[in-house]
């Protein structure tokens, strides 16, 4: 463009219209595709309202979505919190698909739906598309078709089945979401678009191939069957499961088919949320790097005003800024900061690496190539193994990081390391482990069940740490894993080392579920 | 890349989970929203508002750690002057992981907005207009209109464009009506064969030209027998109207507190009248020893003073259905507000005129005895029955269809109203 002086502007005053929109976005494509490298799904941006922001909300920021009260709960929850003013929304929505949809509000000034696009319609959008937790477990072509998928045929199985019954069963599999998911490849790939051709199929069949007379043809008297091995049962049901609602799905003995096709949906949404979970930091930090990349440069060119620069940084270091611990505000440590900060520091370590740096990162110090590092790292990483491997001592003695163990076995509470040379290594282990989702979540598996005796459903939860499980929460779960098993279920705590077992959970079904 | 505007798409997206969720907590709901109405002042009750649960019913449980026993790591940042090996006291206020873990026990109360309709919906459910059906059947049905269909007359005002214009264009379409296009084509075809000078084929397009122009003419783009107008007939429908008589004694032994009692009964019935009918009239009789119809303020503001001649509300009340509310196009609902002293020779009279006329009139006639605060202390020792009470019990022996409480303060007329109004066949399921 051969725009000279103040034209070079890509947008005047707040305002904005779908051409300046147009503008911006070849401007920052200019710059995230031609300087940063960047490799981005095509971009969808949706303008919506404040009212269908709370929309978004509820449902996940999912476009299209099954029906449950639940998300009419969380609605209701930032409906009241929004109007009363204590709550503000988003700027933005950004959906991990291919078209990558983005929703900015109408709300949003000019500068701020900069920023948005920068940071959503870039930054995340290459950071879905590249890093390998979303590429091995997501599948953004077929994310929104399966979607639709899963909400129609929930309402197909309401007005089959009746709300209510269709209601227990998603209760009962929301509960356990967070054990739904497969947390090592398997055999194949979720493949979702082909999944919902499959169940398409397979109602077919089953209808096309009904025939009531074989309801009426006596069957044989059982021959006694084989009796196998405990191990080779085991290995059959292919226990131990961590996958609770795949096990369900699977070997439950009195589930309708629908009620397994619903569990199936549940938990391929989970799964497909699971990297989400694993990356809160590294995807925050690399949008919020690449917007804090473009708009300097867009300012640099001159393409915005010092105005709308100054109002972005307002914005821009309220997003990435960390109380302190002994500060009212605090309220754990900020991923948008942390990411931000670490990205930073790569950079400043690729660019210019001191003594220290080379020593504790040889591989990229001063190798001048930081968008290549950076772009190798987002791709390569998650939280936990990012921060185990990248969080420099420059950063903690920045931050005054110090570790604080509280020991209900010890009269005070230890400080175990800060931010100094004997204690880098250990505080940034520590750091590392609470992003471990392995280790913060619940470790519980089905470990045994005998389906040709009493069907008695047994499930661990291995005892970390000597923490147990919520009471309340854990009966009330166990309650609904029971409802779809049909038979008694069984939760022990188990201590990992030991084998001591330090509580027992028991659920016996309620019939009212078929 | 693409731009779309969503902004103009429906919204109201989760209005089918919103539904779900008042449907699943709906009894918690239920007493939130009584226990609110009783601290609200009752002209607010139509506005609907927040209202808080308790968040165990609408809980969403999983699998996690409680949060107590073991040991807790803690990564801060912000250190000022602590070196490793260093001792904190803990906390007062017991233990550790105050910060870590009982994420869960703190949403003991769920917090929300209900919608005006919402609420009242929920205020008033289970509650029903009392011998609405057997009234119904009795009841003169009212004409209305009603659309059926189209007729080939009509006047202007009701033609079916679509419907008209649906027509011409079948027509033109069967009878061959050469289009615009066809004649247009046909011209310049024409045209450029006259520059080239005449031919054979010129003649032979001049006279298709005419054919079709004559065609054209035949046909009319619309004609007479195209149009349809929207059919209307008259039908009969339920009388869909109410009035309500608030009636009230005025006469000095009535406190403010009690006409603040008979204020609150009258607007919970109104609220509940309006829900029920499209259109709701209101008479306010006050009364004294003579009555008089008046309007709202003067109802409940004026001060008035002199006896208490009950009767003579009841035959001003007479006197108004008969002039402008007929039974049989009315609903007629009343509700009497009084402390219960009556002149002793009015006794007879009064029941007479309620028995004879105002009864059989009415859909529906409640009494309401409103007591002073401290009533209730000596109701309990002596079992005290006023004038008014008497006489409407003695009636009420007879079968009359009168419903009577007493109201001593004003947290009891939610209850009292409740009762009065409960769906007969509610009672059953009633907690």
């Amino acid at each position: 463009m051969s725009l000279t002086g103040k034209d070079k502007l890509l947008f005047h005053g707040a305002d904005w219209d779908f051409g300046a929109i147009q503008r911006v976005y070849d401007a920052i494509e200019d710059i995230a595709v031609g300087e940063l490298g960047l490799d981005v799904y095509p971009n969808q941006i949706e303008v919506i309202t404040a009212e269908q922001m709370l929309d978004a909300y509820a449902s996940i920021g999912m476009p299209l979505f099954y029906k449950h009260w639940s998300f009419g709960k969380h609605f209701a929850t930032h409906e009241a919190s929004y109007r009363q003013g204590l709550m503000g929304l988003a700027y933005e929505i950004v959906i991990n698909s291919n078209p990558c949809i983005s929703y900015i509000m109408e709300e949003n000034t000019a500068t701020m739906q900069t920023l948005v696009i920068a940071h959503a319609a870039f930054g995340h959008n290459h950071f879905f598309k590249n890093n390998y937790l979303f590429k091995e477990w997501t599948d953004a072509d077929g994310i929104l078709d399966y979607l639709e998928f899963a909400k129609s045929y929930i309402v197909r199985c309401e007005e089959r089945y009746g709300q209510n019954a269709v209601e227990k069963v998603l209760d009962a599999a929301h509960a356990l979401m967070s054990h739904g998911v497969h947390r090592y490849p398997r055999k194949k790939r979720p493949d979702l678009r082909s999944e919902e051709k499959r169940e398409r199929e397979r109602q077919i069949h089953r209808e096309q191939t009904f025939n009531d007379l074989w309801r009426t043809v006596p069957s044989k008297g059982g021959a006694p069957k084989a009796v196998i091995s405990d191990e080779r049962r085991r290995a059959l049901l292919e226990l131990p499961q961590e996958n609770i609602l795949y096990f369900l799905e699977k070997s439950a003995p009195r589930l309708q088919p629908w009620q397994r096709e619903i569990l199936r949906i549940v938990r391929q949404i989970a799964q497909y949320f699971y990297p989400q979970r694993q990356t809160k930091v590294m995807n925050e930090g690399c949008a919020t790097y690449c917007h804090y990349r473009i708009m300097t440069r867009l300012h640099e060119t001159g393409r915005i005003s010092d105005g709308s620069f100054l109002e972005f940084l307002q914005s821009h270091t309220n997003v990435t800024r960390q109380p302190e611990y002994d500060d009212p505000h605090y309220g754990g440590i900020n991923p948008y900061a942390l990411g931000f900060g670490m990205m930073q520091d790569i950079e400043r370590i690729c660019t210019q690496p001191t003594a220290e740096d080379k020593d504790w990162f040889p591989d990229i110090a001063g190798c001048d190539d930081a968008m290549g590092v950076l772009r190798s790292i987002w791709a390569n990483y998650r939280d936990e193994s990012f921060i185990s491997q990248y969080l420099s001592p420059h950063l903690m003695r920045q931050w005054r990081l110090f570790h604080l163990v509280d020991d209900p076995d010890r009269p005070e509470l230890v400080i175990e390391a800060i931010h100094d040379e004997r204690g880098y290594r250990r505080l940034r282990r520590s750091l590392s482990r609470h992003y471990d989702v392995g280790w913060s979540d619940p470790d519980i598996q089905v470990v045994d069940v005998d389906l040709a005796g009493d069907r008695r459903l047994i499930l661990h939860h291995q005892v970390l740490n000597r923490t147990l499980l919520h009471k309340d929460d854990a009966q009330r779960v166990l309650q609904m894993i029971a409802n779809l098993w049909g038979y008694d279920v069984v939760l022990k705590e188990v201590e990992s080392s030991t084998g001591a077992i330090f509580h027992e959970h028991v659920a016996h079904p309620h019939e009212t579920l078929f | 890349m693409y731009i779309i505007d969503r902004r103009l798409n429906p919204g109201g997206k989760s209005l089918a989970n919103r539904q779900r969720f008042l449907r699943r907590a709906k009894a918690q709901i239920q007493r939130a929203v009584r226990q609110t109405a009783g601290d609200r002042d009752i002209t607010d009750l139509e506005r609907g508002g927040e209202v808080s649960i308790p968040a165990d019913g609408v809980r969403e449980p999983s699998f996690r750690r409680s949060g107590e026993g073991g040991v807790n790591n803690h990564i801060l940042p912000g250190n000022k002057r602590f070196i490793e090996g260093d001792t904190i006291d803990r906390p007062p206020g017991g233990g550790g992981g105050s910060s870590a873990g009982n994420n869960g026990e703190g949403e003991d109360d769920f917090r929300f907005a209900l919608s005006r309709e919402e609420f009242l919906d929920l205020f008033l459910e289970d509650l029903e207009l009392p011998d609405l059906a057997k009234r119904r059947l009795a009841t003169v049905e009212v004409q209305g209109m009603r659309r059926a269909g189209y007729s080939v007359t009509g006047s202007p005002i009701n033609l079916a464009l679509l419907r008209s214009m649906r027509n011409a264009l079948s027509r033109r379409i069967a009878m061959r009506r050469p289009k615009p296009a066809e004649l247009a084509k046909i011209e310049e075809d024409i045209a450029l064969l006259e520059k080239e000078g005449e031919s054979e084929k010129l003649t032979v397009l001049r006279e298709e030209l005419e054919r079709l122009q004559n065609r054209t003419k035949q046909f009319p783009y619309i004609d007479p027998v195209d149009l349809r107008y929207r059919r209307f007939e008259p039908v009969s429908r339920p009388v869909a109207q109410a009035v309500m008589f608030c009636l009230m004694d005025v006469s000095g032994s009535m406190t403010e507190h009690m006409k603040d009692l008979a204020k609150r009964f009258y607007m919970l019935l109104y609220i509940f009248l309006t829900r029920r009918y499209k259109h709701v009239e209101i008479v306010f009789i006050r009364h004294t020893h003579e009555a008089k119809e008046v309007d709202e303020d003067t109802f409940f503001h004026s001060p008035e003073t002199g006896g208490t001649v009950v009767s003579s509300a009841l035959r001003e009340m007479e006197r108004i259905v008969t002039e402008r509310y007929p039974p049989e196009n009315w609903n007629i609902y009343a509700a009497q507000a009084s402390d219960g002293d009556n002149s002793p020779n009015d006794g007879a009279t009064s029941a007479a005129l309620l028995r004879d006329v105002i009864l059989p009139a009415c859909q529906y006639y409640a009494y309401l005895e409103v007591g002073s605060d401290h009533d209730r202390m000596q109701a309990g020792f002596i079992n005290h029955k006023t004038a008014l009470w008497q006489t409407y019990e003695a009636l009420l022996d007879d079968g009359a269809n009168i419903a009577m409480r007493k109201v001593n303060h004003r947290r009891e007329i939610y209850p009292v109203f409740r009762e009065l109004f409960r769906r007969r066949d509610a009672e059953a399921r009633a907690p």
